[in-house]
């Protein structure tokens, strides 16, 4: 065993013994699947609490510079720590906007200023990240951005409405795209990136109920608000180049995120597992040759997903198309994991009709309620369908 | 046992220097105008061709240095099959491997010289179905007590070019492998079979009356063709990825330069999407050949190694099927043509799809694998 593969070891059994000592308890109450589910003060302030706690044991920003708050290790640490969180079935760590797309993009692109400024906080929880792109009239095309900031003297005023905006309601800071020049040729040049302060006046963030019945989103309504112009990121009308340096970081195209574990793992081998105590006709639901065929599917995409993830790092495999596999990652992923938790929420027999807080719910409900939520990864940062058209045009060179 | 764990992939400097190898060698000898030219020929392929291939070792290159073999290990085969799918090269090679696998894994350096016959570029034929079912036993044939064989198997593929045949067979019930010269068959023994794939030859051959030169027997036999199996599957499956590949790329040359009601037809969504799809499927075959290729080896295959090859079957052929069959849509009335090469993937696709065992012969092993242990 070389040197580092014998420190790595030692350090997974570093986390391991600090994990089976302090992931807490379940608490009592309904914890989110995901970091775009966080609908209650309960709920953040556990989150919180954990982030931070992990932040201060070192496992958090593993492969981020000491000066601001990381651990200056390679990112395969990161990568054990959240394997480690998974394995404990830890709650989630929850403020992946700035762990994972403004943190990243800041140690990118920022200036010394603001990453001296805004990173500690994001490690160790202290300020809550949101991400203002979305639109209610412009999801997908986001070049077409309407709300409006105006430079008057050293601020900006903003007027306009943000959608989607996940913990929003507790956020510090958003990442801001909006419109400073209504009169570019192109439309992206009229856009500028702000890291924006959310508790100010004329900012309110409204909570949007999901199909899951939880919250977790909100509409940021933006009524003449006033920010700081020093909040600018870049140039003014250099925004877009900005935006989509981060959609990079959310899409996992590039690497750099603080940690990979936003929301509740589920693998191939928990639906089996899941399915394997179901009965039907009297019999194991898994020796139905149908629903045997359906496993091998999901099994082979399963295994699939993870030989990319490996073969990425062998160029030699990947000469005719370079960025394909990495740019088709959340096209193939995210659909997948929707199908695999409608398939297991779909085979319970009448079980598969009750929802969360009916005691006689399969894993209470879990997979019913993972099913829902799994539409925030097939739609948030691009759909699927956006993907798609990614994918055709960027790595297969199809027309527009 | 659980799926994912094993995600093994290696890949060597000498096997990337094998695949740009075989890549440049497909690109400039095999041309599409190249395989057209001998669609319709008796042999389906150039001699000159397949001596190239013979000199640079290809012959032999799953089998190991002491028997006149490349010495990469048999994963190294895997490129150079992705290679030869990629330009629909249809050579002799792959029954050629196949059957070196099947005498190497049953008798080993016992069986040397008929290796080092197959590595110096004798063709070899593995004579295994007694029907349509890759799931039979396939050992109908039988060895009398004169000597002679009698029975017949079908579809052999390259029998009407071989050398030298390596029958399943048996001996009063016990699984044995006849060595058969080609110049031993009678001459009305090969029945040709028309065959869906242009660039693909086989026959049915009657074995009836034939005296085998050596016989192949013991508790190797078994598992050396089940391995065989396995690997022909893995084979097939990396053939078939590279022709996805190029069929890939004929159907995005199309979408980027065919205009209709003054667009770009590649600027649909609905030619754009389904040819993600395509690519899509291209890049999880190739995960899993080269998958793989980094777990098969000359012992009796893991487990790890069975679901991998089973899985690249799957793959591929699944892949393949939806390539050639919308690279027929997508390119229109042209698509339907015999000029148009999406005749030849359509019909690849349709021959490809059984061999060693279609998807539902896979799936259903790998449901008995993966699900009951």
């Amino acid at each position: 065993m070389s040197e580092s593969k014998a420190a790595m070891q030692a350090f997974k059994s570093e986390v391991a013994a600090w994990m089976a000592e302090n992931v807490p308890a379940d608490p009592g109450f309904l914890l989110p699947l995901t970091f775009l589910e966080v609908g209650t003060e309960q709920q953040l302030d556990f989150l919180r609490e954990w982030q931070h706690k992990l932040w201060q044991a070192g496992f958090l920003g593993m492969h981020w510079p000491t000066e601001y708050g990381g651990q200056g290790a390679d990112s395969a640490y990161q990568f054990i720590v959240d394997k480690e969180l998974g394995r404990h079935r830890a709650p989630i760590i929850f403020n992946t906007i700035g762990l994972n797309w403004v943190g990243p993009l800041l140690l990118d692109m920022g200036t010394e200023e603001e990453k001296s400024k805004y990173i500690k906080n994001i490690l160790s929880a202290e300020e809550i990240w949101c991400q203002g792109f979305s639109e209610p009239d412009h999801g997908s095309d986001l070049g077409a951005v309407q709300t409006r900031a105006v430079k008057e003297g050293d601020e900006y005023v903003v007027n306009g409405s943000k959608i989607w905006t996940t913990l929003g309601n507790y956020a510090d800071h958003m990442i801001l795209l909006a419109r400073t020049n209504t009169k570019t040729e192109r439309k992206y040049d009229g856009l500028s990136f702000f890291l924006s302060p959310m508790k100010v006046a004329g900012v309110e963030a409204h909570p949007i109920r999901k199909v899951t019945g939880e919250y977790g989103f909100n509409q940021t309504f933006f009524t003449d608000a006033r920010i700081p112009a020093s909040c600018l990121m870049g140039e003014e009308g250099g925004g877009w180049t900005v935006a989509m340096k981060t959609l990079e970081y959310e899409r996992g195209v590039t690497a750099g995120q603080a940690s990979a574990y936003w929301g509740v793992a589920v693998q191939v081998d928990d639906m089996i597992d899941e399915l394997s105590a179901i009965e039907q006709d009297g019999e194991p639901l898994l020796s139905d040759p149908i629903v045997r065929d359906d496993l091998v599917g999901f099994m082979m995409e399963a295994k699939a997903l993870s030989l990319a993830a490996r073969r990425m790092a062998i160029p030699a495999l990947g000469t005719d198309y370079p960025m394909g596999l990495a740019l088709s990652v959340k096209y193939r992923g995210t659909e997948y994991e929707r199908r695999m938790k409608q398939y297991t929420a779909s085979k319970q027999g009448a079980q598969s009709a009750l929802y969360v807080g009916d005691d006689d719910a399969v894993s209470g409900g879990f997979w019913q309620r993972a099913y829902f939520s799994n539409f925030g990864a097939t739609i948030g940062g691009g759909t699927t369908q956006v993907q798609a058209n990614i994918v055709a045009e960027h790595v297969l060179g199809l027309p527009k | 046992m659980s799926v994912t764990p094993n995600v093994t992939m290696t890949f060597s400097e000498e096997q990337g220097m094998l695949l740009d190898v075989a890549r440049g060698f497909v690109r400039d000898q095999a041309p599409i105008d190249v395989i057209r030219a001998q669609l319709e020929t008796e042999t389906g392929y150039d001699p000159v061709v397949w001596q190239s291939m013979v000199d640079m070792g290809w012959a032999g290159i799953a089998l190991p240095d002491s028997v006149g073999g490349a010495g990469m290990g048999v994963g190294s085969a895997v490129p150079v099959f992705e290679s030869l799918g990629g330009g629909l090269l249809g050579t002799p090679l792959l029954s050629t491997t196949l059957a070196g696998q099947l005498i190497w894994r049953a008798a080993g350096e016992g069986a040397a010289s008929w290796l080092a016959r197959l590595c110096s570029g004798e063709v070899g034929a593995l004579a295994l179905l007694d029907h349509a079912d890759w799931g039979a036993a396939n050992c109908g044939v039988s060895l009398g007590s004169d000597g002679c064989l009698s029975g017949r198997k079908c579809f052999v593929a390259d029998a009407g070019v071989a050398d030298v045949f390596v029958v399943v067979a048996n001996d009063n019930g016990e699984p044995i492998l006849a060595i058969v010269e080609a110049t031993a068959l009678s001459s009305d023994a090969l029945s040709h079979n028309v065959v869906i794939d242009l660039t693909k030859r086989s026959a049915n051959v009657d074995f009836t009356g034939v005296v085998p030169v050596d016989i192949l027997r013991g508790e190797r036999v078994v598992a050396a063709l089940r391995d065989t199996l396995l690997l022909g599957a893995l084979l097939t499956a990396s053939e078939t990825t590279g022709a996805a590949a190029l069929c890939l790329s004929g159907i995005t040359d199309y979408l980027k330069t065919r205009k209709q009601f003054g667009k770009l037809i590649g600027s649909y969504q609905a030619l754009k999407h389904p040819t993600v799809d395509i690519y899509v499927g291209m890049e999880n075959a190739r995960s899993f050949i080269y998958h793989g290729a980094s777990v098969v080896d000359d012992d009796p295959l893991s487990e790890d190694a069975e679901t991998a090859c089973r899985m690249a079957k799957v793959a591929a052929d699944d892949v393949m099927v939806f390539a050639g069959d919308r690279s027929v849509q997508f390119h229109g009335g042209f698509g339907f043509t015999w000029d148009c090469d999406s005749t030849l993937f359509i019909r690849r696709a349709q021959w490809a799809q059984q061999m060693y065992g279609g998807a539902i012969h896979h799936r259903k092993r790998l449901a008995a694998l993966l699900l009951d242990s």
